[in-house]
């Protein structure tokens, strides 16, 4: 049976176990994985869309009475598989921290503010040219256990679904030029320093609203066909 | 061509984005996947994930995918008309603090394999937590069901190791199954590549 997705991808992803990251240690399967084919179970995946989600759900700064405190930002971007094709109507969704790096979270204890007027969840789907677009906050570092002195670079959450259950990905996106990324072990669980890259926004002079917010743009790309096989005679 | 963009944790606070309702919005999906109208056997299926020294995954998110009792797919690759609009195969349940989660949906049928197999009844599974840097695969199968000694995805599961993604009927409490997922260690988990 003929792959259907391509594998070849795969290696951009970060392995199981990555030790400097502590919580992989207890967490990374140590066996094998078993190699199936790509059945019928596999090609099909949850398909949710423009129906399931409300229009202000895109827009992280007014979802309370008053303005989040922090840098309002844009972030917009495609999403497309490994053949360049756009993923239309999928679902997009987010989360992240505040200005201050605080989740409004029971088991977050970072002695920095909750924002009153930030959740720092959204939810938005891709047009059928595979666009998507949120507004929002930009999130700031924050501390955490992992090892002395660990900070998390600015990030924010993505989770999509594409057209089927092997296209599930979630990610994080970073920002350009933090000064954290030589000392996370998230970020840098990615091996190869190019697909490092392409978890890192740009900064866009034309997505940037005049008097009101900062532009980002980020590609998203998904799992994408196999190569087809050559013909047989 | 664009190259992938690379998987990462979901971290500790996976709940703010992945449960549905924690903003206000309205829920579209969550731990019960079959309406109590919808054809077919209704079973509830409940688990714990466990990490290499046994330890109960208290950040963990269970993602499942499933046919209808027909084992037809919510899903254009499909094809095959569904019985009801209202069923649309996902579920999606995070660990609570015992590491437990639960599902409340329908047993699915047997679905069409490689090479005009037919494959045993079974439930994709997604395993997401923090300290898991990329989607774990698995799959759930149920104890006593005769398709799974002729099912093509269990054939290439080392015999020894099957067992890990069968569930088990509870037998004080009609209707539940029992899978638990175990990360590493004696019996763990069997985790798939497609």
């Amino acid at each position: 049976m003929n792959d259907i997705y391509s594998r070849t991808g795969n290696a951009a992803d970060p392995p199981s176990l990555s030790p400097d990251y502590r919580s992989t240690v207890l967490r990374a399967p140590t066996r094998p994985l078993v190699l199936i084919p790509q059945t019928l179970s596999e090609i099909t995946g949850p398909i949710y869309g423009h129906a399931d989600v409300l229009p202000g759900e895109a827009d992280l700064t007014k979802q309370h009475a008053g303005e989040p405190q922090g840098e309002r930002i844009i972030v917009q971007g495609r999403v497309l598989d490994e053949a360049g094709r756009a993923v239309p109507n999928t679902l997009v969704e987010i989360w992240q921290c505040n200005a201050a790096g605080r989740y409004i979270h029971e088991t977050d204890q970072h002695p920095a503010p909750l924002d009153p007027n930030f959740t720092g969840a959204g939810r938005v789907v891709t047009d059928e040219r595979g666009h998507y677009q949120f507004t929002t906050i930009k999130p700031g570092a924050y501390p955490w256990r992992n090892h002395p002195n660990a900070w998390r670079p600015a990030h924010i959450h993505l989770s999509l679904f594409g057209p089927s259950f092997l296209t599930r990905l979630v990610t994080q996106m970073y920002f350009p030029g933090d000064p954290l990324f030589p000392f996370d072990p998230i970020f840098n669980s990615v091996t190869d320093a190019r697909a490092r890259a392409r978890m890192i926004c740009r900064f866009d002079l034309e997505t940037t609203r005049p008097e009101w917010a900062l532009g980002y743009i980020f590609d998203i790309v998904l799992r994408g066909p196999a190569a087809t096989p050559p013909d047989s005679d | 061509m664009p190259q992938r963009t690379p998987s990462q944790t979901v971290g500790p606070y996976l709940h703010l984005g992945l449960t549905q309702g924690a903003f206000g919005a309205p829920e579209v999906f969550g731990p019960v996947v079959a309406d109590a109208g919808l054809p077919g056997t209704h079973i509830r299926i409940e688990g714990r994930v466990l990490d290499g020294e046994g330890v109960p995954l208290p950040d963990a998110l269970i993602e499942t995918w499933q046919a209808d009792d027909k084992g037809r797919y919510a899903h254009p690759a499909d094809g095959r008309p569904l019985a009801s609009n209202s069923f649309r195969g996902f579920g999606r349940c995070p660990t609570d603090k015992e590491g437990i989660f639960r599902f409340a949906t329908i047993k699915p049928g047997p679905v069409p394999g490689p090479r005009d197999s037919t494959q045993a009844p079974h439930i994709n599974v997604s395993v997401l937590a923090r300290g898991v840097l990329k989607r774990l695969p698995t799959r759930i199968y149920f104890a006593g069901d005769p398709a799974n000694a002729a099912d093509p995805i269990l054939a290439l599961v080392p015999a020894d190791r099957r067992d890990t993604l069968i569930a088990k009927p509870d037998p004080a409490k009609p209707g539940l199954f029992r899978f638990d997922i175990r990360l590493q260690g004696k019996d763990e988990t069997v985790f798939f590549d497609a």
